[in-house]
């Protein structure tokens, strides 16, 4: 008696167990990143027209892009993590404080970002000059195209930068 | 079997009785629930959030019938439909945020109401712990609901909030987008806060009341002295008709009464400011509509999350987190790193009536410096304060093992 009354216990558990199981993924795929937003795609922006220490803000699945043209006076120049486009050199970031994700602003005067959440500061190639932030401004992976840079898409130059941990 | 009389009248108490035991629960619920005499106008605070939380649901109600969880509807439903053409819909609106601004000045009080009197010790741990539940599902209420509204401090507060989750350098990326279905909070994010603020958690803080109530109803509430209560004997003197000798009083009518009375009183206050005084519970940051391009100056929360932001803000980004976290559970260790078997109010003991105002002080200044810009002094200001609260923690057993024994009163 004690042996069917356990097989039927086991039974009841693993059948609800794997209906708990079921409905855990199902609540988390609901959850999940809709496949609209996910291919949310690729922004093309044309810099051909930047001004030198001039910050521009791009808009790339849903977040602020930084795009700037740095000039040669600005000590950050040299940066390896600045982008070459058409022979200029460009700092292209995604514009969100890696603390906690506030969007920095741009001091032309300065040329730094200054995040007024927690006071955390960036130079113009986005590496941190004071804390909080714990890493630079993150560079979106990108495909140089002419005067042209397309986000969203791994180009060589990218891949470079990220092989020598340079884009976060 | 149980045993039924067909002759009893529908609906009559005998009717009731049987199917019921209606007489039985309302000894055990309210008419035989004995509380202390020795207690002071601290004991209705219990009540009184119950009560808020009772407006907060129904101004709620009136404010779901009009709110619209789209990303593009939701500001204007809110501050436009709401606001100037629902009749009355200014009144839940304001009801609402003045609620849930004061409803956490009750919590706060009600909890050190419970640290000084040393009401989470010897069979109260349980009510401590479950309080402490409520606490943290309130705050997830409180900042679901502000997300709802889709403004600049809405957006920003949900972007900075959710980034949490990423836990430093642990870089979590996956587990953020996961929380908010988007790489950044949007529709998926919205609609989501919305069903946990109007379901999901309005369904928990419930059952957590109840099982508040639970918990409370064994070990009794405690008194001004600490006094360990014969609640039988002394319900037997009360019973008896020995009113005056009684030590306690039943909940219902007697201590419900004055709890009426210091709820009249709150109630006056209460929408006091409602009616004329409403914008402290109403930032202006976010009288903007939510701008993903745009950070506002000064990002903060609301003024009952600011202490444990401002023990976030003067670490570097893991150490940070690290405190925070241990912010957010270390009041429900509380009973367990208390060493002492006083059950006292802190005033009479010794080291502990310091500890217990340095908390309170300490909260407090934390309080006013996470409100201020994260500049000079300020910083200094507040990793001083912060190390400080996280030091009383780690002095408490000490604090407390010194502890001569005091006798009740």
């Amino acid at each position: 008696m004690s042996n069917r009354r356990d097989f039927m216990g086991m039974a009841l558990g693993a059948f609800t167990g794997l209906g708990a199981l079921g409905a855990l993924y199902a609540a988390k795929r609901t959850w999940d990143p809709l496949p609209s937003v996910k291919s949310a795609g690729f922004t093309t922006v044309d810099v051909s027209s930047a001004q030198e220490n001039v910050l521009y803000t791009e808009m790339w699945r849903g977040k602020p892009v930084f795009v700037l043209k740095v000039s040669k006076k600005d000590k950050a120049y040299k940066d390896k993590r600045l982008i070459t486009v058409g022979g200029e050199k460009f700092f292209i970031a995604i514009g969100l404080c890696t603390h906690l994700g506030c969007i920095p602003s741009y001091f032309p005067d300065q040329n730094k970002f200054i995040c007024a959440c927690h006071g955390g500061q960036f130079d113009a190639a986005g590496e941190v000059l004071k804390a909080p932030p714990p890493s630079p401004l993150v560079i979106p992976p990108f495909k140089v195209d002419g005067k042209k840079v397309v986000l969203g898409e791994e180009g060589p130059d990218y891949k470079k930068l990220k092989a020598a941990g340079l884009v976060a | 079997m149980a045993h039924f009389d067909p002759n009893a009248k529908p609906f009559s108490n005998k009717w009731m009785n049987e199917r019921l035991a209606v007489d039985t629960l309302k000894k055990v619920l309210s008419t035989e629930y004995w509380i202390p005499k020795n207690i002071n106008f601290l004991w209705a605070m219990g009540m009184v959030l119950a009560a808020t939380f009772g407006l907060l649901l129904v101004s709620g109600i009136f404010l779901l019938m009009y709110y619209l969880p789209d990303t593009k509807q939701a500001f204007d439903s809110v501050n436009y439909t709401i606001m100037s053409e629902v009749g009355f819909g200014w009144l839940w609106r304001h009801i609402h945020g003045v609620a849930a601004s004061v409803v956490f000045l009750i919590i706060y009080i009600h909890m050190f109401t419970g640290i000084y009197y040393g009401s989470y010790k010897k069979g109260r741990e349980l009510i401590w712990i479950s309080g402490m539940l409520l606490f943290v599902t309130f705050s997830a209420e409180a900042f679901s609901g502000y997300m709802l509204p889709w403004g600049q401090m809405s957006y920003w507060a949900g972007m900075v909030i959710t980034n949490l989750f990423s836990l430093g350098s642990l870089e979590l990326n996956g587990l953020v987008e996961w929380i908010r279905g988007d790489y950044v909070p949007g529709q998926a994010f919205l609609g989501r806060f919305f069903m946990l603020h109007v379901l999901l958690m309005p369904l928990i803080i419930i059952a957590l009341i109840v099982f508040h109530f639970g918990t409370l109803r064994l070990p009794h509430v405690n008194n001004q002295d600490g006094e360990e209560i014969d609640f039988e004997a002394e319900a037997e003197k009360w019973k008896a008709g020995n009113r005056k000798e009684a030590k306690v009083i039943p909940f219902n009518p007697v201590f419900l009464s004055k709890d009426v009375f210091v709820m009249g009183v709150y109630f006056i206050i209460f929408f006091f400011l409602v009616f004329y005084n409403f914008e402290f519970a109403m930032d202006p940051v976010n009288f903007d509509p939510a701008d993903p391009l745009k950070t506002p100056a000064h990002i903060y929360p609301e003024w009952y999350f600011l202490w444990s932001y401002e023990i976030l803000r003067p670490f570097s980004k893991d150490i940070g987190l690290m405190w925070f976290g241990f912010a957010q559970v270390i009041f429900f260790l509380l009973p367990f790193l208390d060493r002492s078997p006083n059950v006292a109010p802190a005033n009479r003991r010794k080291p502990f009536r310091c500890w217990f105002w340095i908390l309170l002080l300490d909260m407090v200044a934390l309080t006013i410096l996470g409100k201020l810009p994260p500049e000079g002094i300020f910083t200094t200001l507040g990793t001083v304060f912060a190390y400080l609260f996280i030091a009383l923690w780690f002095a408490l057993p000490f604090v407390t093992k010194m502890e001569k024994p005091v006798g009740g009163k």
